[in-house]
């Protein structure tokens, strides 16, 4: 194995031997000086967690996040080097974490705020125009296909995640029931809006391709989600046909 | 818009860019002459970043600083990412470019920190192939910056400095002279940062980085300063510059100020400070 595999190993194992050959300036092996590296490791990868995390952070508190932060980021060490990626499979890695299953929720807020931050860094992209479908007769109404902006997400869950969600970032929203969370850009600051959730299915179903006709056979329901993904600009110009 | 050619850094003070102080610039622009952005925060598809960063451009040279490049790595670099660094580069055609003397990623693993190694024959040429590669790749000459080191390797056979200076005879890089990482590290590795800055290949330096440090001992009690780019400049490294001007000649010099970043008044009161340091240079 070669040197860096030594080091990098060490870095991330604690318990693991500071590799040979490092040395303090006396020639003596180099201990609490490795150390620096694996503090700026443990803590710069942390702090990324808890910029992306904030409230699943807060609904826990400091000391349990960075405890669970300290055993992801070993089980899971970046595999690229944008910070503004990393930290995709925490909720997944929440999910599997025994110390938090008293939160049955924890997860999915983690993955509400990571949808909220892919959405932050998501192509630009121009607003569909609800007036371009005046032009088309019923039959090309009924086929049409609509694409979500590259912004959009649609976060789907058993349990009130934007009621949590909002009571812990400065806003309000219902506590009840489960809860899907619709998430547009209209400009550069990710919003998050509550569907029902037979606007939910059509919406998930739009996202993946169906046409109009297909994602729903209710026409009020129809009508209704497709106003709302209208007015927060969720849906963008199809570039093909 | 510009009172000086964008396509190339000015020999006056600039700051490491915080999103939090993007009103405080544009409402203040003499306070700096440019801005560094570290590349991996700009490589999302869009959004504000991407806006932001393209509206800074119109007013300031931008500097693009990669920290994930890994060129010290024993492994090939990583193509994506050298990619990646490509297309920011095509898109926002910066007045500069560097990356570090260091290594970041392992395997698949990406370690976000600036690793250290050993300076030998087999470290010099696999660095200088990876330098041959970025600058073939980008269509352009790199600044490559000294590291800030905490331990020594028992291995190595050449200064930093030869080191440095060997890297850009054989690939026409140039060199980002970072003064506190010469500081921090000589003071580290119990060497003198004046001999080192009197040893440095000054003819390759396109640019000069100022930040913080943070004081710390190891467990003999011999010092250990951290590069911890979260407090002002240190009195020795403003010293220690004055040193390097005087081999140099004026350079754009930058403050960096990553953690614990201050409000936009205490950022340009140090620039403000190497302005002052750029005025004493001995004619």
């Amino acid at each position: 194995m070669t040197a860096q595999y030594h080091f990098a190993a060490a870095l991330l194992q604690p318990d693991r031997a500071v590799p040979r050959g490092l040395v303090n300036p006396d020639g003596a092996p180099a201990t609490k000086r490795f150390d620096v590296y694996r503090n700026n490791v443990a803590v710069s990868l942390s702090e990324a967690l808890e910029t992306a995390f904030p409230v699943t952070r807060r609904l826990v508190g400091d000391e349990f996040f960075r405890a669970m932060a300290g055993l992801f980021l070993r089980a899971h060490p970046p595999r690229s080097p944008l910070m503004m990626v990393y930290g995709a499979e925490l909720p997944g890695f929440i999910d599997g974490f025994a110390p938090a299953a008293s939160l049955p929720y924890l997860s999915d807020i983690a993955r509400l705020e990571q949808a909220l931050r892919d959405s932050y860094h998501a192509a630009d992209a121009p607003r569909f125009d609800p007036g371009s479908l005046s032009a088309l007769s019923p039959g090309q109404l009924e086929t049409l296909h609509l694409s979500a902006a590259p912004a959009t997400r649609l976060v789907r869950s058993a349990h009130p995640i934007l009621g949590i969600w909002s009571a812990n970032s400065g806003g309000a929203a219902p506590m009840s029931g489960p809860q899907s969370v619709l998430i547009t850009r209209p400009g550069f600051d990710p919003a998050p809006h509550l569907l029902t959730e037979a606007q939910a299915d059509i919406a998930a179903a739009l996202f993946a391709g169906a046409t109009l006709a297909e994602a729903a056979d209710d026409d009020a329901t129809l009508t209704a989600t497709l106003g709302m993904l209208f007015s927060t600009g969720a849906l963008t110009q199809r570039t093909t046909p | 818009m510009f009172d000086t050619d964008p396509s190339r850094l000015p020999a006056r003070p600039g700051v490491g860019y915080k999103p939090r102080h993007y009103a405080d610039i544009l409402a203040d622009p003499g306070a700096v002459g440019w801005l560094e952005v570290h590349a991996e925060n700009y490589m999302g598809d869009g959004g504000r970043p991407l806006a932001q960063l393209r509206a800074l451009a119109d007013h300031f040279p931008i500097s693009v600083h990669g920290v994930g490049l890994s060129i010290g790595g024993e492994g090939p670099l990583d193509s994506d990412h050298l990619a990646r660094l490509q297309r920011l580069c095509d898109w926002l055609n910066p007045a500069s470019f560097s990356e570090h003397l260091a290594w970041s990623s392992h395997g698949d693993a990406f370690l976000n920190d600036l690793l250290p190694l050993p300076y030998t024959k087999g470290t010099l040429t696999r660095v200088a192939d990876h330098i041959d590669q970025v600058q073939d790749a980008l269509g352009r000459r790199m600044l490559l910056e000294n590291p800030s080191s905490y331990l020594a390797f028992a291995d190595s056979t050449w200064s930093e400095t030869d080191f440095l200076a060997e890297l850009t005879r054989r690939t026409g890089c140039g060199l980002l002279l970072d003064v506190n990482n010469v500081f921090v590290s000589a003071t580290n590795l119990g060497l003198s940062p004046q001999a080192y800055i009197d040893a440095f290949p000054v003819h390759a330096v396109g640019e000069i980085h100022l930040g913080g440090h943070d004081e710390d001992a190891d467990e003999t009690g011999a010092p250990l300063l951290i590069d911890s780019h979260g407090r002002a400049v240190a009195d020795p490294v403003w010293t220690l510059l004055d040193r390097t001007l005087a081999r140099t000649g004026p350079m754009p010099i930058l403050i960096e100020w990553d953690n614990d970043v201050p409000d936009w008044p205490v950022l340009a009161a140090e620039a403000a400070r190497a302005r002052a340091a750029l005025h004493r240079i001995p004619a």
